[in-house]
């Protein structure tokens, strides 16, 4: 949920709940506010009808509550005495002006006691009081307009000023999203005075110093640890061979070593491909220039050609569309080698390859596993889907050089063969 | 002829040595800057095998004065680095070759009796041994005078063969040589042993009077019948 929807989600529950609560005590209030208006009414009703009641003493004897709102009773004394000014609500069966028939309509009452001429009264009056369930309608209305008028404000209200003021925000985020490490030059910027987004930008920018530090470290070590095992290498390599050279050797000795020199060789290959990787990802190729890859790839099916006709494999070329390419003419090389290598060795009997250049396209598919492989994994490093066959660097190098110039490389199985596609344009 | 092999790393340059000496060459060594730079310049050496990363200075520097001398074309760097950078510097600075470490000693053999051929040209366009002659310039084999046909490959495979002659050349070696960076998938199958093959056919179908004898698996050996 974004942070603008969640700010509403809190504001308008808590909205709610305020304007709840503060229309029960407007209520309340307004009701008890309405009665001792009413209650002054009728203690003004009161002073007038007993006012009238001397001059007119017919008033005495009005007993029911018909077109007057007040009824006079006589009582004894010791009842008028203990009477004391009481106001309650109840009911009376009345016609209002807004009734078709005369219906139960809620009433204010004052019933008091006085004494005229020596007898005693008992005096009620009435008032007749605002429908409570009426203005409970009335009210809810109003509430619910004063909440709906609210929330409108706040929407308006968060979408203008809170989307302005996260605006440098959102574009650090996309900024950070964009961020390459070993690749992106700038580190993200937030454009504000705002403390809290410049103390972000400050802490995220330590961690990311951090990082790029680590993985320029990382870079170099493996860049210096193959280099510091060249060394090492020739010299065990070469006294391999000179040990193979020895006369007094048994034939079983011999094979022992060859066994050894022939690991060697394997080791040698490896960390030849691991300081080529490092030396990619440290941008050391640089010399670009204008690369025929149609050229490319028919010197490599040249260099390759003695390899596939021994192993069977038909290679074969369609479509072949001139492009020239701005890049480092070995990492095209490479590129092209690689793939078709990949191409070759990783068949089955008798298998082919057929490779196209289309629209800037290098399209390489070939027979071989049945089944698919793991397009999520085959870039990797390591990465190997046979056994015995190199040590899985071949593909990563191919990304490394694609990554590195901004081509697109992809895997996927399509009729039963395997299609690695690179696209030299980049947009 | 008198070769120097300006080498820091002492198990490295006694290799060297003894692979050397094996081709009866006369082989001297030095470990450091100045030890290299006193003999470069008291000497003459048919060829100096250079390594760049010394004690006390680079060995940039030492080509640099012996360019400088007029002394630079017989120089072979070895190197750790393999750096165009470097490469392009040492061979601006006239060295006849670059060969990054690790190497195989057959390869240097190569690359030495190379230089050395273009260093005493004089009538040496061809390799001989017994009734073979092999002609670098118009990439042709002639047994008893008589031209045999060969293909790019084989050719590359029995001059490198005669450049080693007696020696055990290593299928790796071989195959790196021959097929450069492609051949890293050859272990994999008997192709060298197939391409072998071929080729000792046509030797033996020419009557030469030399023999690739296979050694357990490892790699072959060039002698003479």
């Amino acid at each position: 949920m974004k942070l603008l929807n969640q700010s509403l989600k809190y504001l308008s529950l808590s909205i709610l709940m305020i304007v709840t609560i503060w229309s029960v005590i407007f209520y309340l209030n307004m009701l008890s506010e309405i009665k001792s208006s009413i209650d002054e009414g009728l203690e003004n009703y009161k002073r007038l009808i007993i006012l009238n009641a001397a001059e007119d003493s017919t008033i005495l004897t009005k007993k029911y509550f018909d077109e007057s709102f007040f009824t006079i009773q006589e009582i004894s004394r010791e009842q008028a005495l203990s009477t004391k000014d009481r106001y309650f609500d109840t009911e009376l069966y009345m016609q209002d002006a807004d009734d078709q028939a005369p219906e139960v309509e809620p009433v204010r009452m004052l019933t008091t006691a006085f004494e005229m001429n020596g007898s005693y009264y008992e005096l009620k009056v009435a008032n007749s009081m605002v429908e409570e369930d009426d203005l409970i309608q009335e009210l809810l209305w109003d509430v619910v307009w004063l909440y709906v008028v609210l929330i409108l404000g706040v929407v308006i209200i968060n979408n203008i000023v809170l989307r302005s003021l996260w605006k440098p925000f959102y574009d650090f985020l996309q900024q950070l999203k964009n961020y390459r490490l070993g690749r992106s030059k700038q580190f993200p910027e937030v454009r504000t005075q705002t403390r809290e987004f410049v103390d972000l930008q400050e802490a995220v920018n330590t961690l990311l110093k951090r990082s790029v530090a680590t993985f320029e470290q990382q870079k170099e070590f493996i860049g210096n640890a193959s280099h510091e095992l060249q060394t090492p290498l020739a010299v065990v390599s070469n006294k391999l061979e000179l040990m193979l050279e020895e006369e007094s050797l048994s034939a079983s000795q011999l094979e022992n070593i060859a066994e050894i020199f022939q690991t060697i060789q394997q080791l040698v290959r490896l960390n030849k491909t691991l300081l080529l990787l490092s030396k990619i990802d440290n941008k050391q190729f640089l010399e670009n220039e204008s690369v025929a890859i149609h050229e490319v790839i028919s010197v490599n099916i040249e260099k390759l050609i003695d390899f596939s006709t021994f192993i069977n494999i038909a290679v074969s070329s369609s479509e072949m569309e001139p492009i020239a390419v701005q890049m480092d003419f070995s990492l095209a090389n490479i590129v092209v080698a690689n793939l078709l290598k990949n191409a070759i060795f990783h068949n089955h009997e008798k298998g082919n390859v057929n490779i196209s250049l289309k629209a800037g396209v290098l399209s390489i598919a070939n027979t071989g596993n049945p089944n698919p492989l793991d397009v999520e994994k085959i870039f990797q490093r390591f990465q190997k889907f046979d056994s015995n066959k190199g040590a899985g660097l071949g593909l990563a190098i191919v990304k490394a050089i694609c990554e590195l110039y901004g081509f697109e490389v992809s895997y996927r199985f399509e009729n039963g063969l395997h299609l690695f596609e690179v696209n030299f344009n980049t947009n | 002829m008198k070769i120097l092999v300006i080498e820091d790393e002492v198990l490295l340059q006694q290799s060297i040595k003894e692979s050397l000496e094996k081709e009866s060459f006369l082989v001297e060594t030095a470990s450091d800057f100045y030890a290299a730079m006193d003999k470069v310049f008291v000497y003459d050496y048919d060829c100096i095998l250079l390594d760049i990363m010394l004690p006390n200075g680079s060995g940039l520097d030492i080509l640099n004065e012996l360019k400088e001398a007029g002394k630079s074309e017989n120089v072979i760097i070895i190197s750790a680095k393999d750096s165009l950078d470097d490469r392009v510097k040492g061979l601006e600075l006239g060295a006849d070759d670059y060969l990054t470490k690790p190497f195989h000693l057959a390869e240097l053999n190569a690359r030495v009796k190379a230089v050395l051929r273009r260093k005493h040209l004089q009538g040496n366009r061809a390799i001989s041994l017994a009734n073979l002659e092999l002609d670098f310039e118009d990439r042709t084999l002639l047994v008893d005078g008589k031209a045999v046909s060969l293909n790019r490959k084989e050719f590359d495979i029995l001059n490198y063969f005669l450049l080693n002659k007696n020696r055990l050349v290593n299928k790796t070696a071989l195959a790196e040589h021959v097929w450069g960076d492609n051949s890293d998938q050859a272990d994999n199958f008997d192709f060298v042993y197939y391409q072998i093959k071929n080729l000792r056919k046509k030797l033996q179908e020419c009557g030469a009077h030399v023999e690739i004898e296979s050694v357990y698996g490892v790699g072959y050996k060039l002698v003479q019948k």
